[in-house]
């Protein structure tokens, strides 16, 4: 069992109700539940994580049972179900990334950053995790950063170091 | 009615109704080719087809068309076709698979019987007695969990599951909702509430009676007793919730818990309610009816044998069979 | 220069936009098969094709659409599968990046064809970039009038949708991704029925992987005996390679199915040979699932003969001496490569990604990857080869879905054609973890098959 210490007030915006009804709008009557991962997908945009509070209002929204938002969070890994950095930092060390070095990017990325994966840095911004395949092999290593997954390809030491330089700025 | 149709299963012929499972279609033959079942349960729709215990083949797929099925395949969730010919224990390649299958669900069980409640009416005990190796070649730390209450009468210890799915069918079908289910995924899936939440509805405590192994258990009975020291009685009374009839499991003068009666095959014949399952307690509560036959090969009928069941060494060694049976009847002579 | 059917314009810019798409000769079968063609014409063009699912499996496309149930008054499905996760595949990302519309105008040609009012693109949820992009796309098919009520005035009315999956390998399998499509745990269903009677929704569906449907717009454009014509024997057309790992030139090719796999990897026009001057040791050509083969049983089928990239000839000699074409991921090995290591990775990959229903696959892949793990660290055991390759053999076959049988390939045919290697880390632990086993005499040639 999950034990989630971090409690967080949940109240959906107007915008994002309207964004939910627009999904629930893709399939037929009686099927509101496949706007699930979708909306899920939403929830983290907003929040970062998908908090129990969260989950529980998103089973109210589409008259599901909560287990059954639960149970679909906790199978697909892209959900995070406690909070994390600002910026996740997702590297893929599967097969074709892991034979051009991925491995050494994330260790480097948890060098750089001066945590452990799963962790979050002193100043909340960033978090690594390494995930498997991310059907980019050509352009390997690569990693993504959500909620909108960039992409960032043929990483090297120095545009690991760009990238979060950048990321810095943006902030 | 429609046409009935005719199956073979390891060479003994049997007519049945169209879309009767192969599994089912083995349990009306019953005895030793019966391929056992540790997540189907027939009154749970949508159960079967995961634990992969009851794996047969298909030697002839149909008279319309006689193919082999390629691959071995799931007995409780394929239905028999017309003229089908089905290998279970005559086939070496399912008893090795088996084996293997069984090999599998024992890897990450805890084997912690001695101090399961289980224990003695545990079907993986009984499926790893009969189907699979007597070691083990895993070598590595085994998967574990805390204990946890899932409301005040039932303990899940999640490491012995072997996620069966049984008890989120139970939640599902008979009970009015759903508060726990299979959260996360592959080998570190486990059945919980995600947040701790009891699971509190009427129906509730049949998840203690379709779970095939120790992971959920009755806490009203926990560490009274072993279960082949009790005696089961059929009994009922006239329950304003269920059917009323159950099975009490007595030891002495004290009934020490209640269950659902469960037939040859480890079903609940009715699933019971919660009032007559953790609250009705005392004899006189109930109308007895008399003792409960409790027909599965385990230990738990060792002390209730009523016939002459020798083990399989036995069968074919005459010297052994008149010594088995002079000491048979001593046994019950006392 | 082979024939390109659908990365012709890859190069084109603008070519994502539905402008320059249509410039450049889009949407044309959209309006020969809504204008022209009745339904099972354009199923029957498609069968004559002999287009093969490009998804993994190379079942035969128009085969797949003509088993559709079609019960009056129930509604059908076409589902696009873009849950592009097999390690060493990423030519779906390139398409849908590059060229959305072509997906899009496959989408509604095989829509049309298959009597289905709602469709899905399926896209995986890391994929957001790429799902914004058909999103965009499908706006604009939309405005132009190739969706949405009374396409072209034919009176077929499609509306597409493009969903978004949450991180899960197993929704490629197609079952699996129906239920995740119905917001559920993406386990796979058990078969029968199939998808073709009761798919999403319990009603008729056809899943096709993104590369599929796209064929299906030149198909339709020249006609199927023209695709056939393109390719060798039942590998007909064309099909998108995604080529990784060790070579000069990482990237997605569309290759006329026959090519020598020699040319694929060597030639200027694709792979460009292996990276830094080094030399070939193993290839796993079509994703992580089929059988890795060392580089002489590669280039060569075990009579001598050059193999080349079809579905026959790559698994040609079966799992003893061949390997699949697969989805079409193409990862070379140099002799740097650690094939312990590797068969590790690929088994952590399917141990992270098994849904755990089934028992063999919910535990084996635990099983073999802590065997391998245990291997690549130098605390293995010579017993631990047979072991894996038993563990292998129980979880094959045994499961549900192919899961089970895509985690046991990997492990088996290292071991069976690598064993050397392995029973090396064993010998030599403390080597094993501080340098590789090295090419050893896995690129050698073939040895003549004795004559009888």
């Amino acid at each position: 069992m999950l034990r989630v210490e971090e409690k967080q007030e949940v109240n959906f915006s107007a915008d994002l109700l309207n964004k939910f009804g627009d999904i629930v709008g893709r399939y037929p009557d009686g099927k509101q539940k496949s706007a699930l991962l979708p909306i899920l997908h939403e929830v983290q945009a907003v929040y970062g994580w998908v908090s129990p509070e969260a989950m529980d209002k998103v089973a109210e929204f589409l008259d599901i049972q909560a287990i059954e938002v639960y149970e679909v969070a906790t199978f697909y890994t892209m959900f995070f179900l406690r909070p994390q950095g600002k910026f996740v930092l997702e590297i893929c060390r599967t097969g074709p990334c892991n034979i051009v070095g991925a491995e050494k990017i994330a260790d480097y990325i948890g060098e750089k950053l001066g945590v452990k994966e799963g962790e979050v840095t002193a100043d909340g911004l960033f978090s690594y995790r390494g995930v498997e395949c991310l059907a980019a092999c050509g352009y390997a290593p690569v990693l993504q950063i959500g909620p909108e997954y960039t992409f960032h390809e043929n990483l090297t030491k120095e545009s690991v170091d760009q990238l979060i330089e950048d990321l810095k700025r943006k902030n | 009615m429609a046409d009935k149709i005719k199956v073979t299963i390891d060479g003994i012929p049997i007519e049945v109704d169209p879309g009767t499972s192969i599994l089912n279609a083995a349990r009306q033959i019953g005895g030793d080719i019966v391929p056992p079942a540790m997540c189907y349960y027939s009154k749970l729709e949508g159960s079967g087809g995961k634990c992969r215990t009851c794996l047969v083949k298909v030697s002839k797929g149909s008279e319309k068309d006689p193919r082999p099925m390629p691959k071995l395949i799931a007995s409780c969730r394929t239905n028999v076709m017309d003229g089908m010919e089905v290998q279970n224990i005559t086939s070496p390649e399912v008893v090795e698979a088996r084996k293997g299958v069984v090999e599998m669900l024992l890897i990450n069980h805890p084997l912690d019987c001695p101090i399961c409640d289980q224990a003695g009416e545990c079907h993986l005990q009984d499926l790893a007695y009969e189907h699979g190796a007597e070691a083990t070649r895993y070598e590595f730390d085994r998967r574990t969990f805390e204990k946890i209450d899932i409301g005040d009468k039932i303990q899940l210890h999640m490491t012995r599951c072997i996620l069966c799915y049984r008890c989120v069918y139970v939640a599902d079908q008979i009970t009015e909702n759903r508060v726990h289910g299979i959260l996360g995924r592959g080998d570190h899936a486990e059945i919980s509430t995600y947040i701790q939440k009891a699971v509190d509805n009427d129906f509730s405590g049949n998840v203690i009676d379709v779970c095939p192994v120790g992971a959920l258990t009755d806490k009203t009975f926990r560490f009274k007793n072993r279960v082949w020291f009790t005696k089961p009685v059929e009994a009922h009374r006239d329950c304003p919730t269920c059917s009323g009839k159950v099975t009490l499991w007595y030891k002495g003068e004290e009934v020490l818990r209640v269950t659902a009666r469960k037939d040859e095959f480890g079903e609940a014949e009715e699933f019971i309610c919660n009032t007559c399952r953790f609250d009705k307690k005392a004899t006189n509560d109930w109308v007895i009816e008399g003792p409960r036959k409790v027909s599965r090969q385990s230990v738990i009928n060792s002390n209730h044998y009523e016939e002459l069941q020798p083990a399989a060494v036995v069968k074919t060694n005459l010297t052994l069979q008149a010594a088995n049976k002079e000491e048979f009847e001593r046994a019950t002579k006392l | 220069m082979g024939r390109k059917l659908l990365l012709e314009h890859i190069n084109v810019p603008g070519i994502n936009t539905l402008k320059v798409y249509r410039e450049k000769g889009g949407y044309k079968a959209v309006e020969k098969a809504i204008k022209t063609m009745s339904t099972d014409d354009v199923v029957e063009e498609v069968k004559k094709s002999g287009l093969r699912g490009r998804g993994g499996a190379g079942f035969p496309t128009g085969m797949k659409w003509s088993f559709l149930a079609k019960p009056e008054g129930v509604a059908r499905y076409l589902v696009c599968n873009a849950d592009e996760s097999e390690p060493g595949t990423f030519k779906d990302r390139y398409l849908m990046t590059h060229i959305p519309h072509a997906l899009i105008e496959g989408m509604i040609v095989a829509s049309y064809a298959l009597g289905a009012n709602t469709s899905y693109i399926y896209v995986r949820g890391e994929m957001m970039p790429q799902i914004r992009i058909l999103e965009k796309a499908i706006e604009e098919a939309k405005a132009a009038g190739f969706l949405g009520q009374n396409i072209l005035g034919s009176g077929y009315d499609l509306e597409l949708y493009v969903q978004p999956g949450g991180g899960a390998y197993i929704c490629g399998e197609e079952t699996a991704l129906l239920e995740s499509l119905e917001g559920k745990r993406g386990n796979p269903r058990i078969k029968p029925p199939f998808p073709a009677i009761a798919g999403l929704y319990g009603c008729p569906t056809v899943v096709n992987n993104v590369e599929s449907i796209a064929a299906v717009v030149p198909i339709i454009n020249d006609g199927g005996e023209e695709y056939a014509k393109i390719g060798i024997g039942r590998s007909t057309g064309t099909k998108l390679i995604s080529a990784s790992g060790n070579i000069n030139k990482p990237g997605v090719y569309e290759i006329e199915l026959g090519v020598t796999v020699e040319d694929f990897i060597y030639s200027d026009e694709y792979c460009g040979g292996i990276a830094n001057g080094k030399k070939l040791k193993a290839v796993v050509a079509g994703g992580s699932s089929v059988p890795i083969l060392p580089a002489n049983l590669i280039l060569n089928t075990v009579n001598g003969e050059k193999r080349l990239m079809s579905y026959e000839s790559l698994s040609d000699g079966g799992f003893e001496t061949g390997s699949m074409l697969g989805s079409g991921g193409f990862i070379a090995y140099d002799e740097d490569q650690c094939i312990v290591r590797n068969t590790w990775n690929f088994a952590r990959f399917y141990h992270h990604e098994s849904c755990g229903q089934c028992s063999p696959c919910r535990e084996g892949t635990g099983w073999m990857e802590k065997v391998l793990h245990r291997l690549e660290y130098g605390h293995g055991k010579m017993s631990d080869m047979d072991l894996l390759v038993d563990v292998a053999k129980k979880i094959e076959g045994n499961t549900i879905c192919p899961l089970g049988d895509a985690a046991a390939w990997p492990v088996a045919s290292a071991i069976r054609h690598f064993r050397d290697e392995f029973d090396w880390h064993v010998s030599n632990p403390q080597l094993a973890v501080e340098q590789n086993y090295g090419l050893a005499h896995y690129a050698d040639p073939l040895p003549v098959l004795a004559e009888v």
